[in-house]
């Protein structure tokens, strides 16, 4: 058994490698070309990497490579809306279900691939919603950044867009409703701030075994629905912060979950004091510890983007975050301590694991 | 029988393109068939030159016979035509 972190960043990606110990590691990379690479994925069925980008040069693409990284392909091949549109600038995230690979993109669109990523094409539901002129970009445009499916059901997905909110298909995508009821918009006037949409999700999970439980990080505050995104209650009282990037549900508890809180949108975006924390609740949201052995306790001026944290699928999990500094840290033990496994990479967007025998 | 355009390609998208050649002869009459008779002998490599709008891409530059090109330029027989990465990047 091995375990493989994947790493995408602003100049390429690229792979921890571990045995099942996971006290060693290996640095492998950069792979594809250098690109800016935000999301980077592996399908379990059969280990097939890919790797969401989008270079100043030449566009959007998904990297591809079925061989551990050691060859890749790239392609955006139905990656593009009609001409005339605005085109498609970058391939943000990458989500593997049911046999299928979607891909969220700038400006916000959902594609799927049904052939593993060789070609692709629009699910145009999404964007016929009617809201959908009014949709305005957040601060890194206006990006699908977050894709959730329901394992029991290939019909039913939920996507994130920042400054959109979080919207919901149960039809396959032909048909989809906004899911933000009780998220807030701390940037809207008074008595405005929980419209239907205009929220600004920054990050969702589904907890494992469940079809209906999901939890976010929202711009403004963290929260937790159990049916499905219907309605959204607020988790956050006991964290230093409601703003931050990640979520990340443990792989086999529906009730343990971790948030890396930020200080603030306005006060730098880093570690509340400079000083880092992971923060674990075993009772889904309704108490939180602080989590900080090993983890820099002064100086920690980095941020943790909406991708970049992870769990492993091993037993106990481990939890991994990626900097914006080029840091790497993991735990071994479900987030009780942690060490910097890698260092001085480029600014890392995402973090994901796979393991293999 | 029109003289084939002489289209170099930079080395950056050669990279992408393991079977592409630096220099390469391509019978077109505007820019856009150079774009299409590329994209017939590496297939993805328009996606990576041009947009969907359609042009070429903002950091994509097209110079034919030293002046900068759009899709519809019009090529004479033979024409010189260099694709540069402009400066870009962080």
């Amino acid at each position: 058994m091995n375990v493989r972190v994947l790493i995408g960043s602003k100049k390429g990606a690229f792979i921890l490698e571990s045995d099942a110990a996971r006290r060693d590691w290996r640095v492998c990379g950069p792979f594809c070309e250098h690109w800016p690479i935000t999301h980077v994925v592996a399908d379990p069925a059969d280990g097939t990497i890919y790797a969401t980008g989008g270079n100043a040069w030449f566009g959007p693409a998904v990297w591809k490579s079925g061989d551990g990284g050691a060859t890749w392909s790239h392609s955006s091949n139905g990656l593009a809306y009609p001409e005339g549109e605005t085109p498609v600038q970058c391939a943000w995230v990458a989500h593997i279900a049911h046999g299928r690979l979607y891909v969220g993109v700038e400006p916000a669109g959902l594609f799927v691939s049904e052939d593993g990523g060789i070609s692709f094409r629009e699910v145009e539901g999404l964007r016929r919603h009617p809201s959908r002129p009014q949709w305005q970009p957040g601060g890194i445009g206006l990006v699908l950044h977050s894709i959730v499916s329901d394992p029991a059901d290939p019909r039913r997905l939920w996507v994130g867009i920042s400054s959109v909110g979080v919207f919901y298909t149960q039809d396959g995508g032909e048909t989809w409703s906004p899911r933000n009821s009780g998220t807030r918009c701390d940037y809207l006037p008074e008595g405005e701030r929980y419209p239907e949409f205009g929220q600004c999700v920054h990050n969702l999970t589904l907890a494992p075994g469940h079809s209906n439980r999901l939890f976010q990080q929202n711009h403004c505050g963290m929260y937790r629905s159990d049916d499905g995104g219907d309605s959204w209650r607020s988790i956050e009282e006991g964290l230093p912060s409601s703003f931050g990037f990640p979520v990340t549900a443990h792989p086999r508890d529906a009730d343990t979950l971790f948030f890396l809180p930020l200080n603030g949108d306005t006060k730098g975006r880093y570690p509340p004091d400079a000083s880092a924390a992971v923060w674990r609740s075993r009772d889904g949201g309704a108490h939180w510890r602080d989590s900080r052995a090993g983890l820099p306790q002064s100086g920690a001026y980095f941020g943790v983007m909406r991708q970049a944290m992870a769990t492993d699928a091993l037993d106990p999990a481990g939890v991994y975050f990626g900097t914006s500094n080029g840091s790497v840290y993991a735990s071994r033990d479900e987030g009780e301590t942690w060490e910097r496994v890698a260092q001085d990479l480029p600014a890392i967007s995402s973090i994901e694991t796979m393991t293999a025998t | 029988m029109r003289a084939p355009a002489v289209v170099r390609l930079p080395y950056l998208l050669t990279t992408l393109f393991p079977a592409a050649e630096r220099i390469v002869r391509i019978e077109a009459e505007t820019v856009a068939d150079v774009m299409n008779g590329l994209e017939a002998r590496w297939p993805g490599m328009r996606d990576r030159l041009c947009d969907t709008t359609p042009s070429i891409r903002r950091h994509i530059n097209v110079f034919v016979e030293g002046k900068r090109a759009r899709l519809d330029t019009r090529l004479s027989p033979g024409a010189d035509v260099f694709i540069l990465t402009a400066v870009s990047g962080g």
